[in-house]
């Protein structure tokens, strides 16, 4: 066995341990909670057991482009996301937006100022019925069974970008170019991608078998802005607030079932 | 056989020369994007599928349209097109090679494409892409060979290679059906999701391959001392006006349902295509020009036919300009405007245009001139083994 899966398997091991006592992080060693029956009509069946999500409280983030921009690079600084210049060549896992660019099938006719001008995060939806995974030809993406995460194998990915065609929210990012010389900074801990592969959110996976939380949600711990938990675990703090509020998702008429919700 | 393909005129050798040079050129700037990668392309993070998928998409049709020639043949025991069946079959195989190729330009760990077959995954659309235009270049080629050869000893061809020939003509609808479905089943891309998708590749394919079938029968005339024969022609003519009329008629529906609907997602990708999207301030109308030429073109062509048939007015070469006219309208329409409009418009709503770059249209064209060479081969090999036949 080499090093490092002996530290990842010792990681693993204290990952279960911080479920039990550390409400915050997501123990991904639980045992498969209650589908939620609520979320899909006409009998449609959504996933059993863990399925992750995220909420992003908006209201906490209105006026607050700083935190929008913490949350992006503290996201792409863990993951070795490169900065590009340029629209074209660009890779982001997650970013800010207007909201007529991210809800594109909600009205903004006399939307209030405050919709109009605030800028709202965007990142993979990680849904539950995933065009992206239902189109890749060598499976090199994926969803976890464990977790419900919308996965990448880097090592398998052909680059044909057919998940980029499949994709309704424009989450996925090509390596138009070798992304490693163009990192300021690398994270040993994730690894760096090479040219001609695919690459998008992960919901943090590699963090969360760490026992800590996804980089945003830390980025902008400042404000509790952002809430990660099992959507199908009726105690987790999620699906409380989902409970609570009245949350919106992104082109939900696709039938994609997004696990990213938002309050606006 | 192959040997036939050895001996030719001095124009011959020329025209493979010619060929050989933009071959060159593309394995060049091939070299250029295998070594530096694919941001030599035009190609970004929103229009992440540009010339390449989009030759692929119209070559596709190309092979699928030597239907139209094996169809009557075999099916309809329409003798008239015993001697030109076999161009359809060899176009067929040039034009899958000139897709398998374009594939490969286009992903982006081509060393890994070996993976689609490695993690065959049947849910993906592109996994049985693969397998069918794999399939329908292994049946051309057996049933090509096979038939020519028994031609050429002047005997009946073996009754085995009949199953073959039968099975393909499923294979050929089957290979532009998965083509459309590559496109027709994403959702969140208005402009590709309709039903009206496969059917209206098949119609341009049918037009688009007879098309680039009677121009080289007509220029084979001129140069190889090979006469398909008028009436052949004529029919080919009557096909070829039938497909494009059925294709115009399929643009007309998505024309209804875009504005008639006035669902701004529908509408978007007709309006970037032929009278320019209006977004933030900016006109984006790069396409315009294009499409126009292209509707046009498939019009004139449409009556310059008529108006042939009609008088009874026999012409070689305004049946060759008639037949380019209808090869270019219909290449402008899906080599071009299908994938760049379906794209013109991101899943953020935001307009992007797209700019094939030097590099890029030198691996397109080094591709296509691959596919004529291929062709002039298959072709030269086919004329001689007939007039080998025929005596001359």
């Amino acid at each position: 066995m080499d090093k490092q899966r002996r530290t990842f398997l010792k990681l693993a091991g204290a990952t279960a341990l911080a479920g039990l006592s550390a409400p915050v992080v997501v123990n991904l060693n639980a045992t498969p909670a209650m589908a939620s029956a609520a979320a899909a009509g006409h009998g449609e069946e959504t996933r059993q057991g863990m399925r992750l999500g995220l909420l992003i409280d908006m209201r906490k983030l209105y006026g607050r482009t700083d935190l929008l921009d913490k949350a992006t690079e503290a996201c792409h600084r863990v993951h070795n996301v490169p900065k590009i210049e340029g629209k074209k060549s660009e890779i982001k896992w997650i970013w800010k937006t207007a909201y007529a660019n991210a809800f594109i099938d909600q009205s903004v006719n006399h939307a209030s100022k405050i919709t109009r001008e605030s800028e709202f995060l965007v990142l993979c939806n990680h849904c539950d019925q995933p065009p992206c995974v239902r189109v890749c030809p060598t499976k090199a993406t994926f969803v976890e069974k464990k977790t419900g995460i919308v996965a990448m194998d880097y090592h398998r990915c052909i680059g044909c970008r057919f998940c980029m065609m499949g994709c309704p929210y424009g989450a996925r990012s090509f390596n138009w170019m070798d992304p490693q010389p163009l990192l300021k900074s690398v994270n040993p801990d994730f690894p760096a991608r090479m040219r001609g592969v695919v690459e998008k959110c992960n919901f943090c996976g590699e963090r969360l078998a760490r026992g800590q939380e996804p980089a945003c949600v830390e980025a902008v711990k400042e404000v509790g802005a952002i809430i990660f938990g099992d959507l199908n675990d009726p105690n987790s703090e999620i699906r409380k607030v989902l409970d609570r509020e009245h949350t919106i998702q992104r082109n939900a008429a696709l039938g994609t079932k997004p696990s990213v919700f938002y309050i606006v | 056989m192959i040997e036939k393909a050895l001996k030719g005129n001095s124009n011959y050798w020329m025209w493979l020369a010619f060929l050989t040079a933009f071959i060159a050129v593309g394995a060049i700037c091939y070299l250029r994007q295998f070594i530096y990668g694919m941001h030599l392309t035009g190609m970004g993070r929103d229009l992440s599928w540009g010339l390449y998928i989009s030759q692929f998409t119209f070559l596709v049709g190309v092979a699928a349209g030597g239907l139209m020639l094996v169809l009557p043949y075999y099916i309809h025991n329409y003798k008239v097109f015993g001697r030109i069946t076999i161009l359809g079959e060899f176009l067929a195989i040039a034009s899958i090679v000139m897709c398998l190729m374009f594939i490969m330009a286009d992903i982006g760990q081509p060393l890994r494409g070996l993976n689609m077959i490695f993690h065959p995954t049947p849910n993906s659309m592109l996994f049985w892409d693969m397998v069918v235009l794999l399939g329908y270049l292994s049946l051309n080629v057996i049933c090509g060979w096979v038939i020519l050869t028994a031609e050429r000893k002047q005997v009946k061809p073996p009754k085995w290679v009949y199953v073959f020939v039968y099975i393909s003509i499923p294979f050929a609808v089957s290979i532009h059906t998965v083509t459309a479905m590559l496109y027709c089943g994403l959702p969140g891309r208005h402009f590709w999701l309709t039903a009206i998708t496969a059917p209206r590749f098949l119609a341009s394919a049918f037009a688009a391959g007879p098309a680039l079938i009677v121009i080289a029968c007509l220029v084979m005339k001129r140069i190889a001392n090979f006469d398909a024969g008028k009436e052949a022609i004529n029919k080919l003519i009557t096909i070829i006006m039938y497909a494009a009329i059925i294709n115009a008629f399929f643009v007309c529906l998505e024309f209804f349902v875009g504005y008639y609907s006035n669902i701004p997602g529908h509408k978007h990708s007709l309006e970037y295509l032929f009278f320019g999207l209006e977004h933030h301030g900016h006109v984006y109308n790069n396409l315009v020009p294009f499409m126009w030429t292209s509707v046009t073109f498939c019009f004139g062509a449409l009556a310059l036919f008529a108006y042939m048939k009609i008088t009874k007015m026999s012409n070689d070469l305004l049946v060759g300009i008639g037949c380019l006219m209808t090869f270019i309208a219909l290449w402008l329409d899906k080599g071009l405007g299908f994938v760049m409009g379906g794209l013109a418009v991101n899943p953020l709503d935001e307009v992007v245009e797209y700019y094939p770059t030097a590099n890029e249209i030198g691996i397109t064209l080094g591709i296509w001139a691959t596919g004529f060479l291929l062709v002039t081969i298959l072709y030269k090999i086919a004329v001689k083994v007939e007039h080998e036949v025929e005596g001359h």
